[in-house]
């Protein structure tokens, strides 16, 4: 795998990060299409994601939780938007309450996933778009708890000569 | 992060400040030197009020701070508080990174079973 791209925009509230993988494009789409493999990545280390639900239609939703190393637990849920098995997806995530209904008053971060055949592998176009500063502001807040610490020394490793 | 510390509006303040290319440059070039606002509207295409609303806007955002010296108001940049800004965005590209990561780790596992 590498890492094509990570661009920061603050112009336009975005983040955009294109990486390629040596995998078919199939397998890269049950990343996010089969549930048992989503929560397998989704969530920082330390905090073991569940998928419930997941219904990955137009209007559907998915909904996740992570428990922290406290055991402090955390709820998200995504909307989708669209989808188009196996080249994309969109939707919105947001926190959820532990019934897993979205929090009132939540960020809300929308969500592009695309994925095209390159040099015999699969690239992954990922958008990362929200709707205020304000909203990226709260989940970047979120960003600094303990465990997503750690994804600033996955970066390290990754970018490392 | 010290950022929680900091008021929403106050926050959101800084982003609309960050979000002009003329602001950036501004704060690059008080982060280097310590320039009047009249020297700084000479560097810009654009009128010394246009450039002093720039300023200002910076100012209320707490990423400059005016220092009175005789006569001139000298801008200089919180480098501080850009870093925490920057530091937002940046987190968030790092959580992607992240996942990115795991996700080719699970790739990785599938196709040894």
């Amino acid at each position: 795998m590498t890492i094509t791209s990570v661009e920061t925009d603050y112009d336009s509230l975005t983040v955009t990060l294109i990486a390629d993988f040596d995998h078919p494009i199939d397998q890269v789409w049950e990343l996010w299409s089969d549930p048992r493999k989503l929560e397998r990545w989704w969530g920082p280390p330390g905090y073991p994601a569940t998928v419930e639900k997941h219904a990955l239609t137009p209007g559907g939703e998915v909904t996740y939780s992570m428990i922290g190393p406290e055991g402090d637990q955390h709820r998200g849920m995504w909307r989708v938007t669209s989808v188009d098995p196996p080249t994309s997806l969109q939707f919105t995530d947001t926190f959820a309450d532990s019934y897993g209904a979205p929090l009132e008053d939540a960020p809300v971060s929308e969500i592009s996933i695309r994925l095209l055949e390159h040099d015999g592998g699969t690239r992954m176009v990922m958008r990362m778009t929200f709707e205020t500063r304000e909203d990226m502001k709260r989940i970047a807040d979120l960003g600094t708890i303990e465990g997503l610490r750690q994804g600033v020394g996955q970066m390290d490793g990754l970018l490392a000569p | 992060m010290v950022v929680d510390e900091v008021p929403a509006e106050v926050v959101d303040a800084v982003f609309r400040a960050l979000a002009d290319s003329t602001r950036r440059d501004i704060l690059r070039r008080c982060a280097a030197d310590q320039p009047s606002v009249s020297r700084l509207a000479r560097a810009y295409p654009m009128s010394f009020a246009a450039v002093q609303k720039h300023v200002a806007m910076l100012e209320r955002a707490g990423l400059v701070v005016k220092v009175r010296r005789g006569r001139e108001q000298l801008v200089h940049t919180d480098a501080a508080a850009v870093e925490r800004a920057r530091q937002a965005l940046n987190d968030l590209a790092a959580t992607w990174l992240g996942r990115v990561e795991r996700m080719s780790d699970v790739l990785a596992t599938e196709a040894t079973k």
